[in-house]
């Protein structure tokens, strides 16, 4: 089933100004080359800067785990790690992601199996659609690296950035109050 | 059988590939040389279109095409299909691929956009100019409803598309001998079903096979198949329509020829490029049905005990500016109204209005929580009226366990059939419920809240949910060579775990693992014959023609192995991926085997297989529906001076008979319940008087989050249903139906006090601190 | 919903910044957290012709005491002032405030300097500034400018910026012993812009109050500070009566509007329950005994 992505429009010529030349302002570009590491590889591409890095994850690099639900930044299904805290990828342009690391869900289970996360919302019932599910997993992916023995509170805050419409939240609660115990990090 | 799969918690087949992002949602399909669509839509909610001049937009580099009606071939260019006539339906009126004369709400789509990319599109639609003739707009309720309104059509004389009746019994001697009467008004207003996922389509047309192929975020894609052979002139066989993971459904994606399905396709034929069309979410709001938008006034007649001699209602549904799905959430809300009480005189009447809004059709519950509130907040009112507990007057209400079936006296469902009520045990549902959570001492409790000054009440709502109804769906089993079994089903999945609930049934009849048996839903290339998933019915009515199909591979099953075996039939077992002889279980053979034995290559095949191969097609189709009931109940707390209201406890007590996989079935329970949640104190479409959507996104559309929804506590009851093989009944939107009406009965009781009678649905902290104060206004209550 | 073109550059430098900005004008935004920007942009509601990125500017991201000020660039990220054990000692009007900021997701990329140059009339950060009169430090190609809030905040989702100038800095006053400070709000869900909020500061001498403030969120096109209340309370006691007192002269003195979501009469109702909640909050942290 997989084509190849969506052409995007042309670049324009490089970008930089060498920093040298100071008196020359840098000027403003339609397309720009990045580089970055996504899920551990590097990434070179060019692109439109007003693309979104969650269409530039989608579309030029055909990691459709990262869903859009609302493209405004409040449902966090497109929410992925930017040097390991979660961020909104629908909110970022992916010239901004120049020189960061990136980790989508894909990450979390290179190969056969899953990642202790994706197992408790397994076992949990953490998940029936799955459109938001890798965004919650990220965010709890960042929270459980960063803290090991969350509170409470600290879980709740973090889910309380996510919207879910089908599971009404009690499976994805007990599935991170579970991973923080069973994930040894 | 030895091995139980049904009724076990098992994590569901379809996990892995969901949590890993290998999900395949319509946005996911990627099809080489794809093009991008987005829809010039309708800024004015009642307009006439003058002049759409597109040549800019066409002109721009990247974009590929500029469509508007007059381009559509003529088999789409006129209003699309009327999905389920009734005689009622005087007027069924259906929305239009491209709107190219009048547009008759916000989001109407007037012109189609194919580009290079989204990016493209929405630049090219910026560079579209219309020029509208703005109309007068009916937008408020009651005020389309009244002659002289702006008419929605020009070739009706008013706005009302329908006005129906249904009557049992007879209300009018009833109210005119009974004791007492009380009569109240209810309004549950406009929602949106709102889930993660946004509609989408996808489309490929080879025009050297001539196959269409549409992948599209519908809970129908077998009828969507149909409708597009016919509105195309394509044979049935020459479309497939998938339904690919869909990230959540709950009714509007079973709307079916939305006008995007069909200009979709459509052009990826004409422009013989595959063409994707994914709905934001601003789109979303405007572009994909509402519901909800009810008003009734209903009354009840009791005799001085609390029994009910009769209850009328009369009611406004808002169809919005079409009503191609037709009279259901009505009808519903009419025959749902009744639930578990004995009602010897009933009636039932509404008219159905054309209102320049997005369209409307069913949303989990379809009706049904209108019902409930009506119902149940009429009882809540008659208790207070009398005197008589609120527990008290429901149990002297109830039908009773002995009384089923039980005919309601002539009212017809949604289905067309006599509405009667196969099994049930609602006093035993309801005893639960209560002592859950704890209503024998809760008037000493609430007074200990009190004294610490807190405001804390005690609601509960009884519902009676017919789920279940036809007119069929089918299975097709067939065991591989490889022993693995594949299930394709005539439904679609929308998270609801068919994936793992239909392989339990089947793992349980061929004695398989459940993790070998391999379901496809939702594809019309993989099974042609069905209906759809909506109305708490995939489980009973796929799930039923899953198990006829399973019992017959079985039996050929063990016919095949009894000749491989040497052994009869009766003398063979199915477990473990294996058929044996009972008692010897060295004498086996492989499930796998047993399939390739039934496919020689040579030789002969006896009669009695009745064909090759260990694979069965089955269909059921239930005669009327299965009616499911239960009760929540919650202690919710009230910050009188903020507004507020927090859940501390929430119990729902569910009987939908056996159930196939409890974890699977207490989270659609507990979705439904957040999204109730969301309908009884967060969530309201808000349309302004000249008929602006002014809540179109998640800031101002608000759904609950973790921090709003309760951790819920589930029981359950099991009377089986007499009406279908495995005895089960739906249990889909069980969550969302009492919750309204929960919310209600609970702030009553927290603000008793000040006498305060909710009536009205959705709430606000703004709202509530609005219906306090008039309420510590007000003379008391007569 | 996908933004409109723009063109794109990330200065290094504020001086980088101040010249893109004189050479763009008003075609240019500032983009630094995205958090409201950005929704904006795929809205097509703001249609800038040239984004200028200042993320890249390390240099505008700092918190440093210097004498009684706590000094904040205006790119710090606003989980980082949630995690800063500083920010909790020194100024925890503002540490109490940033958590309800949205979700941790949103403050990982929003910044202190783009809620408070965004300006929106529901936001928690402009009632703090307000609350606390802390200084907005603007730099423009001409020089640096200290602001004081009631200058900075002009209007609904406008502030004395000009095209050509950043907000580089906001000085947070470190209030001395015996003071106390809330923030109070009430939103419809968690992580909301708020309803109506409240930031008070109560600097007690004894058992009086020597000094108050009152600034409110959701209730004006700015933060809102009612000083007539705030002249009531210096020289009463800390008693339930003197709130309850401040919290009527609020709640007469404000003048909300209603939206979808709340009416004026709401609005102002529950101002004067926040500021008495706030009060008595903020009285019993000076260290206050209510009588």
């Amino acid at each position: 089933m997989n084509g190849d992505p969506a052409h995007t429009t042309p670049a324009q010529a490089p970008a930089r100004v060498p920093a040298r030349r100071k008196r020359r302002l840098r000027e403003p570009q339609s397309a720009l080359t990045i580089r970055f590491t996504v899920n551990g590889e590097t990434v070179e591409r060019t692109v439109e800067v007003r693309k979104t890095l969650a269409d530039f994850l989608r579309e030029d690099l055909g990691l459709t785990g990262t869903h859009l639900g609302c493209e405004h930044g409040v449902c966090g299904a497109c929410t992925v790690l930017l040097n390991g805290e979660p961020v909104r990828s629908c909110l970022l342009f992916a010239v901004q992601a120049a020189g960061a690391g990136i980790e989508t869900v894909e990450s979390l289970a290179p190969g056969e199996g899953l990642h202790p996360v994706q197992a408790a919302f397994r076992e949990h019932h953490g998940l029936q659609c799955g459109f938001c599910t890798p965004g919650f997993l990220m965010s709890a992916v960042a929270l459980l690296r960063d803290h090991a023995e969350p509170t409470e509170e600290q879980i709740l805050e973090t889910l309380g950035g996510h919207l879910c419409r089908c599971t009404g939240y009690q499976g994805i609660v007990e599935a991170v109050r579970a991973a923080a115990r069973t994930w040894q990090r | 059988m030895p091995t139980r799969w049904f009724g076990e918690r098992i994590p569901r087949n379809e996990d892995p590939r969901l949590l890993t992002g290998r999900g395949m949602y319509v946005d996911d399909v990627r099809r080489p040389g794809t093009l991008h669509a987005a829809f010039y839509r309708s800024p004015h909610a009642h307009a006439r279109i003058l002049r759409i001049a597109t040549d800019q937009a066409k002109a721009l580099p990247g974009v590929v095409a500029v469509v508007t009606a007059q381009d559509l071939p003529e088999r789409i260019r006129g209003p699309l299909p009327k999905l389920i006539p009734h005689p009622a339906l005087v007027h069924h009126k259906t929305q239009v691929a491209l709107a190219g004369e009048v547009v008759r709400h916000v989001g109407e789509p007037i012109a189609l956009v194919v580009a290079e990319s989204r990016y493209i599109a929405e630049d090219a639609l910026e560079l579209i100019a219309v020029e509208f003739e703005v109309l007068p707009a009916a937008v408020d309720l009651e005020a389309a409803a009244k002659p002289g309104a702006p008419r929605v059509h020009a070739d009706m004389a008013d706005n009302i598309a329908a006005h129906h009746i249904q009557r049992a019994g007879n209300v009018e001697e009833a109210f005119a001998k009974a004791p007492h009467v009380f009569r109240e008004r209810f309004t549950m207003d406009r929602g949106s079903s709102a889930p993660m996922e946004t509609r989408g389509v996808v489309a490929e047309w080879d025009p050297r096979s001539h196959q269409l192929t549409v992948w599209d975020s519908t809970q129908a894609p077998i009828r969507i198949r149909n409708y597009l052979s016919d509105l195309l002139g394509l044979p049935q066989a020459n479309v497939r329509v998938i339904a690919p993971d869909i990230g959540g459904g709950f009714g509007p994606k079973i709307m079916m020829c939305y006008p995007e399905e069909i200009s979709i396709p459509w052009a990826a034929m004409v422009l013989e490029r595959p063409v994707k069309w994914i709905e934001d979410r601003r789109e979303h709001f405007v572009a994909t049905n509402h519901e909800r938008l009810q008003i009734h006034d209903a009354e009840i007649a009791v005799d001085a005990d609390g029994r009910i001699l009769g209850v009328r209602t009369t009611y406004l549904h808002d169809c919005g500016a079409y009503c191609a799905y037709g009279l259901t959430v009505p009808i519903v809300s009419g025959t749902t109204l009744p639930g578990p009480y004995k009602i010897p005189n009933y009636h039932a009447e509404y008219r159905a209005v054309f209102t320049n809004k997005t369209q409307t059709s069913p949303y989990r519950g379809a009706g049904r929580p209108h019902g409930v509130f009506v119902m149940e907040r009429l009882m809540d009112r008659v208790a207070r009226e009398l005197g008589i507990d609120r527990a008290e007057v429901r149990r002297r209400n109830f039908i009773q366990p002995h009384e089923f079936p039980y005919d309601l006296g002539g009212l017809i469902y949604q289905d067309g059939v006599r509405l009667v009520y196969d099994s049930g045990n609602y006093p035993e549902v309801f005893r639960k419920t209560l002592d859950h959570i704890g209503y024998a001492d809760w008037a000493a409790q609430k007074a200990r809240h009190r004294r610490e000054g807190r405001r804390v009440g005690l609601g509960f709502a009884f519902y009676v949910e017919g789920t279940g109804i036809g007119p069929y769906e089918g299975c097709r089993i067939t065991v591989e060579p490889s022993g693995k079994v594949y299930v394709a089903t005539s439904v679609g999945t929308q998270g609801q775990g068919h994936y793992t609930s239909f392989a339990q049934i089947v793992a349980d009849a061929l004695g398989t693992d459940v993790r070998d048996v391999i379901v496809t839903t939702g594809d019309s290339g993989a099974f042609g014959w069905g209906t759809g998933t909506f109305a708490s019915r995939a489980a009973v009515v796929a799930g039923n023609a899953v198990a006829l199909a399973a019992g017959a591979v079985r039996q050929k099953t063990l016919q095949v192995a009894a000749t491989l075996l040497e052994a009869r039939v009766d003398d063979l077992e199915l477990a473990e991926g294996k058929v044996f002889v009972r008692g010897v279980p060295g004498r086996a053979v492989m499930l796998g085997q047993v399939a390739a034995a039934a496919n020689p290559l040579r030789g002969v095949i006896p009669q009695e297989w009745e064909g090759p191969g260990l694979e069965a097609t089955r269909y059921f189709a239930p005669p009327s529906g299965a009616f499911a009931a239960g009760c929540h109940a919650a202690l919710v707390e009230v910050d009188t001076e903020t507004g507020l209201i927090r859940f501390l406890r929430y119990v729902v007590v569910h009987d939908c008979g056996p159930v196939i996989n409890p974890m699977i079935l207490e989270g659609q329970v507990r979705g439904g319940v957040a999204q109730g949640i969301g309908n009884a104190f967060y969530e309201k479409l808000v349309y302004d008087e000249q008929g602006q959507l002014l809540t179109q996104t998640f800031m101002d559309y608000l759904l609950p989050t973790v921090a709003e929804v309760p951790a819920v506590e589930v029981d359950h009851v099991e009377t089986p249903s007499p009406l279908n093989p495995l005895g089960i009944k739906g249990a889909g939107e069980a969550g969302v139906i009492p919750v309204p009406a929960l919310v209600a009965s609970a702030l009553d009781d927290a603000l008793s006090e000040e006498g305060v009678r909710i009536t009205e649905m959705p709430l606000s902290p703004s709202r509530l601190r609005e219906i306090l104060r008039e309420a510590q206004t007000a003379p008391t209550p007569a | 919903m996908k933004p409109a073109p723009f063109r794109y550059v990330a200065p290094r430098s504020v001086d980088e910044t101040l010249a893109l900005l004189a050479e763009h004008g008003a075609e240019g935004k500032i983009l630094a957290g995205g958090q409201s920007l950005v929704p904006l942009l795929n809205m097509r509601l703001a249609r800038p012709q040239v984004i200028v990125d200042i993320n890249g500017i390390r240099s505008l991201a700092y918190i440093r005491r210097k004498d009684d000020r706590l000094h904040m660039g205006a790119l710090t990220r606003q989980r980082a002032v949630e995690e800063s054990a500083t920010v909790r000692r020194q100024v925890p009007l503002l540490w109490e405030a940033i958590r309800f900021v949205g979700h941790p997701q949103i403050r990982t990329r929003g910044t202190v300097g783009g809620s408070l140059a965004h300006a929106d009339p529901s936001a928690e950060l402009p009632a703090v500034v307000a609350a606390l009169d802390a200084e907005l430090v603007v730099r423009s190609p001409s020089g640096e400018r200290a602001l004081s809030p009631g200058e900075f905040f002009a209007g609904y989702l406008t502030t004395a910026l000009e095209p050509t100038e950043v907000l580089t800095e906001i000085r947070f006053p470190v209030l001395p012993e015996r003071t106390g400070t809330a923030f109070v709000e009430v939103a419809r869900r968690h992580g909301d812009f708020a309803l109506v909020g409240v930031a008070a500061v109560v600097r007690r001498r004894d058992g009086t109050i020597a000094e108050a403030r009152l600034a409110f969120t959701g209730v004006g096109p700015g933060p809102v500070r009612v000083r007539e209340a705030e002249g009531r309370l210096a020289g009463s006691a800390g008693t339930p009566r003197v709130f309850a007192d401040a919290a009527r002269e609020a709640g007469a003195r404000l003048d909300p509007e209603g939206d979808i979501h709340a009416t004026a009469q709401y609005r102002r109702e529950v101002a004067a329950v926040l500021t008495r909640r706030a009060l008595e909050l903020a009285w019993q942290r000076s260290g206050g005994r209510t009588r």
